[in-house]
């Protein structure tokens, strides 16, 4: 626990110190959340609205580690420090976790931005009816995102181009969970593809505690889900590391 | 038991697929072992297979074939033993995070090298010391020069009191003075016990701090023994060194035929070349070296005795 959360701590450092990566996350979910709002107003139904709201504040979590998380083990190898993390004696995965987990935690600044900017610049408020449901819906979804994230990282591990998985699945995923539209507006075949992924099920979480109704489930299956990403990640890192070794595709040359 | 035991090791990259596949052989078959506390040098010129033995050492690349051991674990078959108890120096400006303080790389490599929590802060304190950075650790790494950041890769490589210590040309880069203290710090860290593996490009370093050096070329091993040993193939011998200010064509094949002249070489220096014409015992060949440059702008000839650079020179050349 004490590796989890001291890397959690510095990669969270390292993420948040660079002036422009900074104001890209300030000012990435405004742009995502002042689409979704003028694209949503449009309509007359306030309900779609206000889940609209819950969901683009979620994209911003996903976009956040989706795309970073690609790049997160790219940039490891660019700075020479790859090596170090496969050299160190501590289980490989226990050092990637805490990266991608910081960057979900980046990306829950984008929740808190684009309710307020929905509050104070388009005067939609959200009236979350369970706090504690939501809160804890909230940092499982969270949780559950930087676990997949993990699974997305662990890929460029031996795939050195792989840092593109991440951007591939970002808006795939923005409409596969539900973020964006309901679950119900997409082509059957695509929801058995929804239930497996974790963000499908935190995000009704959200949207069930903000209105009221019971979210309990929802996080059970979000969780487990993450609990199984997180056991996937573990077996596939080990064994991209041992394809690693044999390909020497640890250093950038 | 040697320390670090290596049997026909082997390691070939393949790249690209079809008819564009390509080889490359980094290392070709070689051996050596280093006992507990002893200081080992591994020379060679750039791609001569030096980093590519140590990362199959440290696990971080899987040998083509061959056998290796590190504290009698094998390379392939127990690595995180071998992780724990070993550490790993390179050269260069990277290997750390720039964005964060000198303290926190070090408190996140104190994690991953699982040094007890209780111990952290005082060993870290402790390395800070050694290598002169007390004082200056709570500033990012960003803003180091590369003798501090050097500096600060061997504070890392050493946070876990490692047994065995490699270290992939750490001097690169560094000034002399810099250079100088890292080779003191080298040099006590083996006096206290702990086995050192070093490569280097600079000669008077292996001589002046390798018990034992093994000169590696084109993936091989070509010679190996102490520094006076290996002095002493070229010794019996001498060098003539020839400044010319632009060679002639064919001057160079023309010298390496006269009687007595054992080997002949070109290193380039500001803006003259400097002929390197090494000779058989009791040969004086340097009138008949100025007679095959008649016309060139020559400068400053010397005779003199043959260095460990020499010998390395000779023997990657052979």
């Amino acid at each position: 626990m004490r590796l989890l959360a001291v890397g959690w701590w510095l990669q969270l450092k390292v993420r948040s110190r660079s002036r422009f990566d900074g104001l890209l996350g300030v000012l990435w979910p405004l742009f995502f959340s002042t689409t979704v709002f003028l694209m949503f107003r449009a309509g007359t139904q306030s309900a779609a609205l206000l889940s609209a709201a819950v969901g683009a504040s979620v994209m911003g979590v996903w976009s956040a580690t989706s795309t970073a998380a690609g790049g997160a083990l790219q940039q490891e190898r660019r700075q020479g420090t790859l090596e170090l993390l496969v050299a160190a004696p501590r289980p490989f995965p226990l050092l990637i976790l805490p990266v991608t987990l910081a960057m979900a935690t980046v990306g829950a600044y984008s929740m808190v931005a684009t309710l307020l900017w929905g509050r104070f610049v388009f005067g939609i408020g959200v009236t979350i009816h369970n706090p504690i449901a939501f809160l804890a819906a909230v940092v499982v979804t969270v949780v559950a995102i930087g676990v997949l994230g993990f699974l997305i990282a662990v890929c460029s591990v031996r795939y050195r181009a792989s840092w593109a998985l991440g951007n591939a699945l970002e808006m795939p995923v923005w409409l596969i969970c539900g973020f964006l539209v309901p679950l119900s507006a997409l082509p059957a075949w695509v929801r058995p593809i929804s239930w497996l992924l974790a963000p499908t099920w935190g995000m009704s979480a959200i949207r069930a505690a903000a209105e009221g109704r019971t979210a309990w489930l929802d996080l059970a299956a979000c969780l487990g889900l993450a609990a199984l990403y997180a056991a996937a990640g573990t077996v596939l890192a080990g064994r991209l590391v041992d394809s690693a070794r044999t390909h020497a595709t640890l250093a950038l040359t | 038991m040697p320390v670090v035991d290596v049997q026909e090791l082997t390691r070939t990259f393949r790249s690209g697929r079809g008819l564009r596949r390509r080889e490359v052989h980094a290392v070709r078959g070689i051996s050596f072992s280093i006992e507990r506390g002893e200081l080992f040098g591994l020379l060679g010129p750039n791609g001569a297979g030096k980093t590519t033995t140590i990362k199959m050492l440290i696990t971080l690349l899987l040998p083509t074939s061959g056998r290796a051991t590190v504290l009698g674990h094998d390379v392939v078959e127990r690595p995180r033993e071998i992780r724990r108890r070993v550490g790993y120096v390179f050269g260069g400006d990277r290997g750390l995070y720039e964005r964060l303080s000198a303290l926190d790389n070090l408190r996140y490599f104190a994690e991953l090298y699982a040094v007890p929590a209780r111990e952290q802060r005082g060993r870290i304190a402790e390395l800070l010391d050694l290598v002169g950075l007390a004082g200056r650790e709570r500033e990012r790494v960003e803003s180091y020069s590369r003798g501090m950041r050097q500096r600060l890769h061997i504070a890392r490589g050493l946070l876990h009191r490692p047994e065995v210590l490699f270290l992939d040309e750490p001097s690169i880069g560094i000034d002399p003075v810099g250079a100088r203290e890292l080779r003191s710090t080298v040099k006590a860290l083996a006096e206290r016990g702990t086995t050192v593996l070093l490569t280097t490009h600079y000669m008077f370093e292996a001589d002046e701090l390798c018990d034992r050096i093994a000169v590696i070329a084109g993936g091989r091993i070509v010679a190996s023994g102490t520094p006076a040993q290996l002095k002493q193939r070229v010794s019996g011998g001498g060098v003539v060194e020839v400044e010319v200010f632009g060679i002639p064509d064919g001057v160079v094949g023309g010298v390496r035929t006269l009687p007595g002249v054992r080997t002949v070489s070109v290193e380039e220096r500001g803006q003259a070349q400097v002929l390197l014409v090494h000779t058989e015992p009791g040969a004086d060949v340097a009138q008949a070296v100025l007679g095959r440059l008649d016309g060139a702008r020559v400068g400053r000839v010397v005779t003199r005795e043959p260095t460990l650079e020499d010998a390395y020179v000779e023997l990657v050349r052979e």
